[in-house]
């Protein structure tokens, strides 16, 4: 029996639920749970991405009703192009991810039950497959919570630290606002497709088949993208990110960073483009502007953190400004009427989806194995790793270089696709956006060039130097099995930077589904080693040459030079003739971003201090100085504080209402009893 | 299979090897010359390369691979770019690998792994010119991004071959946008090589240096090939402005008679380009590294002044 691609994946998903159970049974046997679950996890991520590949592949859409739900409204799934697509990255990713867990998670064991950890990533994967799956408003948002509530015990795993609860708690608030925005939205979907007197309009096929009046399409786009916004920490809903995805195991990092995120831009573009389909151009706009907000100020943020994982934290808030940049100009093209330029655009956005979710999730395994060797994620403590830990370094070089977007790896092809994007606006009919996006696209090189210095740092300062911690560490190189699960992020990382053709060929049934149009007539026109997204005249890039060209080059210099066998001498580092060089005379990560803090220091709250320490004898002569940098998001006191007060000055106003007297409460039953008659009746 | 564009690919890169050094010692005599010393010739820069050759490597003890590997990758994307910008012709088979946006990232990867190799040692002057340099990279990258951009809008392409074969086969107008886009081009690249008033190539000047900051700790071959990736560097962004702004004399096809002009062609021209470089220089004094945002923010306003003059005049 041949099962087709939508059997497939509802049969990984229903065995990522057995695992669960075998979890509670396996519960006493913590050394074999570990291997099992999370070889098993892999096997059913492995077989979605067969399905949704396939899907993709083919261009199929198939839809099942399923036998369970709600009295009467029955839950439906659905394949199509996009879903197939995000669940390709998830699937992915997370068998990727389940490989390294094997080694990861080894670290916990005889310390605390690995149990929990194990039910509730089978849970995430399973709520991150059912989201993109489902087909009607009711079992997406049961989808959407079960994937919150997993990542929030994730997030809180650790939970004898206040910071982790904190961080937990944080995230847990801005999902659940974000969650109401999202019910909302189809709410207002759903009443406008059949009328507020029935309820078959929760599925998405009655959506799509209807015909919304502009003012309410906005309402409920609004509202969507708020919430999907707060869930994908576009600025300025970022500030659970930072705090969470530090806190979480870096397993559960690297898929909270590399998927869950895309799994609201999942939700942004299914509502646009599938389910409203027309819509003004500035909504794109919209989405464009926030796009590129986000990308700058998260990569801003970066370059100021000395937290290894808080640094890659904020990079996902630029990643998904980035992909939201690609979004926003496809909605922008596709609203006045240029479908080939939308469908490059749209490829662009979720090309950029799966890059960085390959190389979001190498990077933070990559950090994941260096906390795991040194229990310190403080890069100003580290320094020198890649002589301990070879593998994990030029795994993480490879993640860095592909979010720098440099080619010849992945991140690059797809940043190249949007300033393509870009560059073709002059072919649009609105003067006022002629003279304005570009200035988006020099934003996009903004961030580019400063992820590329942010990574300069966050490499240089953890593999190479010399060590700064105070303490003599005993670090070793990580077991075979995490390394595994990052070489083949690394190899996928490398694959998709040289081949883009033979991908972009692939996605390009997405863009069919959404726009009716794509880009897989003119991008491979030329055959699989040249990409010419528009035309050959516009522009062109060949990954496989430029990879090959300068690995040749490479190996020929280096050939040439050893054809006379020369001598390498090993000397200490050349001191200037004045006393021993030190570790603490490296530059660190806080010394590396200074000149970056001070050109665009306004856009934080930095405080910065040098005292001199009170033994002093004179000025020109300090025993010791005592420097303290603070810097902070504006967004926190701008946004977040005020927020806050209110929502304490409102509990303690309702407060008062709670006598703790029975007769009061009964008569607050009462009043509101007659005033429901009087209204209703 | 025509092996014509194949044979003025390999002359290309030859002759970027060779002529490379040459460039740097023409604007080196240039430089003596404009400041009254007594220079030592065109042909320094090869004798100073194979002194560096013929020299054993000192490493320091803590070097790790990234140390040893950059020389050779900042080689092999140097002399691939050389493959890829019209130099003679546009007719190149290799011409397609890559456009303007392509060029710069190439520029970028060997930045990037520069920056890595100065704070591979652990000294303090290689982070210093690593974190400089990165700076100044991501300063300078919006400004070349909307030339490029302002470039494409006339051509409508941002492939190096297209926007010189735009240029040659349409009339020869002074077009206020290409105008405000070579001005901004000349300030990128000086940034980009690393010239006064960025950075001065020729001083060890402690607090100054920045490129040379990171290449403190090279010695011996591998100092070389950066040293000479480095020239081919400024050959490069000559070569890349001359093609973008006046590409006049590059030949368009494959013939030897035009091949041989544009090759007379190129010397002419680079010989311009030194007298200009040579003028700039000797008419500035190296900038403070917190007034380069003022230097490359108004190389962004020229561009993106470009920009609207085009949208607004043409």
């Amino acid at each position: 029996m041949m099962l087709t691609p939508i059997e497939t994946a509802s049969a990984c998903v229903l065995g990522l639920l057995l695992i669960v159970v075998l979890a509670g049974i396996l519960h006493r046997k913590q050394r074999l749970l570990l291997p099992v679950c999370f070889s098993l996890a892999s096997a059913a991520s492995l077989l979605t991405v067969v399905a949704g590949g396939l899907a993709v592949a083919n261009g199929l859409t198939e839809q099942v009703v399923m036998l369970i739900g709600l009295p009467d409204l029955p839950f439906h799934l659905r394949l199509d192009p996009l879903s197939g697509f995000f669940l390709t990255v998830i699937g992915l990713l997370a068998f990727f991810v389940s490989i390294y867990s094997i080694g990861y998670v080894k670290g916990f064991l005889g310390r605390r039950s690995v149990t929990s950890l194990v039910i509730f990533y089978c849970l995430f994967l399973a709520g991150m497959f059912m989201v993109v799956l489902s087909d009607d408003a009711l079992i997406f948002l049961i989808s959407w919570e079960v994937m919150a509530a997993a990542s929030y015990f994730l997030v809180v795993f650790e939970d004898e630290q206040v910071e982790n609860r904190r961080a937990a708690f944080l995230y847990m608030v801005v999902a659940h606002v974000g969650a109401i925005a999202i019910l909302l939205s189809f709410g207002v979907l759903a009443g406008l497709a059949t009328g507020f007197g029935s309820f078959s309009g929760y599925t998405f096929d009655a959506m799509r088949s209807a015909h919304f009046p502009v003012e309410w399409a906005t309402a409920a786009f609004l509202l969507s993208f708020f919430g999907f916004a707060a869930k994908a920490g576009v600025v300025p809903l970022h500030v659970w990110l930072p705090e969470a995805h530090p806190v979480a195991p870096s397993n559960i990092s690297a898929l909270m960073s590399g998927v869950m995120l895309k799994t609201a831009i999942y939700g942004i573009i299914r509502i646009t483009f599938d389910l409203i389909r027309v819509f003004p151009w500035w909504w794109g706009a919209i989405v464009l502007i926030f796009g590129l907000v986000s990308a700058v100020m998260g990569v801003l943020y970066a370059l100021m953190q000395h937290d290894l994982k808080r640094l890659l934290a904020y990079h996902s808030v630029e990643n998904i400004g980035i992909i939201l940049i690609g979004i926003g100009l496809a909605m922008i093209f596709t609203s006045f009427k240029l479908p080939l330029l939308a469908a490059l655009a749209l490829t662009a956005g979720i090309y950029h989806t799966l890059n960085h979710a390959m190389f979001k999730g190498l990077l933070f395994m990559g950090a994941g194995a260096v906390l795991h060797a040194t229990h310190e994620r403080n890069m100003e403590e580290m320094g020198g790793l890649i002589h301990l830990m070879p593998w994990t370094a030029v795994l993480f070089l490879i993640g860095c270089i592909s979010i720098s977007a440099l080619p010849p790896f992945n991140g690059f092809v797809s940043e190249w696709l949007t300033f393509q994007a870009f560059l073709l606006s002059p072919s649009l009919p609105s003067p006022l956006l002629k003279l304005l996006i570009p200035m988006g696209a020099a934003l996009l090189a903004l961030t580019g060039a400063l992820a590329a210095a942010c990574f300069v740092k966050a490499f240089g300062v953890t593999f190479l130097g010399h060590w700064r911690g105070h303490h003599a560490s005993r670090v070793v190189e990580t077991g075979w099995m995490m390394r595994l699960g990052m070489i083949m992020a690394a190899l996928t990382c490398l694959l998709l930077g040289v081949f883009p053709t033979l991908v972009i060929g692939w996605m390009d049934a997405v863009p069919e589904q959404l726009i009716g149009s794509g880009l897989g007539a003119t991008a491979g026109t030329f055959g699989w080693m040249w990409l010419t997204p528009v035309a050959y005249e516009r522009a062109s890039y060949s990954g496989p040459i430029v990879f090959f060209g300068i690995l040749s080059v490479v190996v020929a210099a280096y050939l040439l030079l050893h054809v006379r066998p020369g001598a390498i001498h090993r000397a200490p580092i050349w001191d200037c003739g004045f006393q021993k060089i030190n570790q603490r005379m490296q530059y660190n990560a806080t010394s590396f971003s200074m000149p970056i803090r001070r050109i665009f220091g306004f856009l934080f709250s930095v405080r910065e201090q040098v005292r001199l320490s009170p033994q002093t004898p004179h000025r020109a002569f300090p025993r010791r100085i005592h420097y303290y940098l603070r810097v902070r998001d504006r967004f926190w006191g701008w946004l977040y504080r005020p927020v806050i007060e209110a929502s304490f000055w409102v509990s303690r106003k309702v407060g008062r209402l709670q006598q703790g007297r029975i007769q009061a409460y009964l008569i607050y039953s009462f009043v509101t009893i007659i005033v429901l008659l009087v209204f209703l009746g | 299979m025509n092996v014509y564009p194949l044979l003025i690919e390999v002359l290309q890169v030859l002759i970027l090897l060779s002529a490379a050094p040459a460039f740097v010692g023409w604007v080196r005599v240039l430089k003596c010359w404009s400041q009254g010393r007594s220079s030592a010739g065109v042909f320094q820069p090869y004798r100073d390369l194979a002194k560096l050759f013929s020299k054993d490597v000192v490493l320091a003890e803590n070097a790790s691979w990234i140390f040893r590997f950059t020389p050779y990758l900042v080689f092999g994307a140097a002399v691939l770019a050389g493959g890829i910008i019209p130099i003679l012709s546009t007719d190149l088979p290799l011409a397609a690998t890559a456009d303007v946006i392509v060029l710069v990232a190439l520029f970028a990867i060997a930045r990037f792994f520069t920056a890595l190799a100065g704070m591979d040692i652990g000294t303090a002057f290689g982070g210093m010119g690593s974190s400089r340099e990165m700076t100044i990279a991501s300063l300078a990258e919006p400004a070349m991004l909307m030339a490029i951009f302002t470039m494409s809008l006339a051509s409508r392409s941002t492939s190096l071959s297209q926007m010189a074969q735009a240029v040659l086969s349409g009339q020869p107008v002074l077009r206020p946008s290409i105008a405000f886009a070579l001005l901004a081009f000349v300030l990128i690249a000086l940034a980009e090589t690393g010239r006064i008033p960025v950075d001065n190539p020729a001083t060890h000047l402690e607090l100054t240096m920045i490129h040379e900051a990171m290449i403190l700790e090279y010695s011996g071959r591998h100092l070389a090939l950066i040293e000479w990736a480095s020239m081919m560097k400024l050959f490069l962004f000559a070569a890349l402005g001359i093609a973008a702004f006046a590409p006049w004399g590059i030949s368009t096809t494959d013939a030897f008679l035009p091949v041989l002009a544009a090759f007379i062609f190129m010397t002419l021209k680079l010989g311009v380009a030194g007298v200009v470089l040579v003028l700039i220089e000797t008419g500035l004094a190296k900038m403070r590294l917190f007034r380069l945002t003022e230097f490359l923010g108004s190389a962004f306003l020229l561009a993106t002044l470009g920009m609207l003059s085009y949208f607004i005049l043409e």
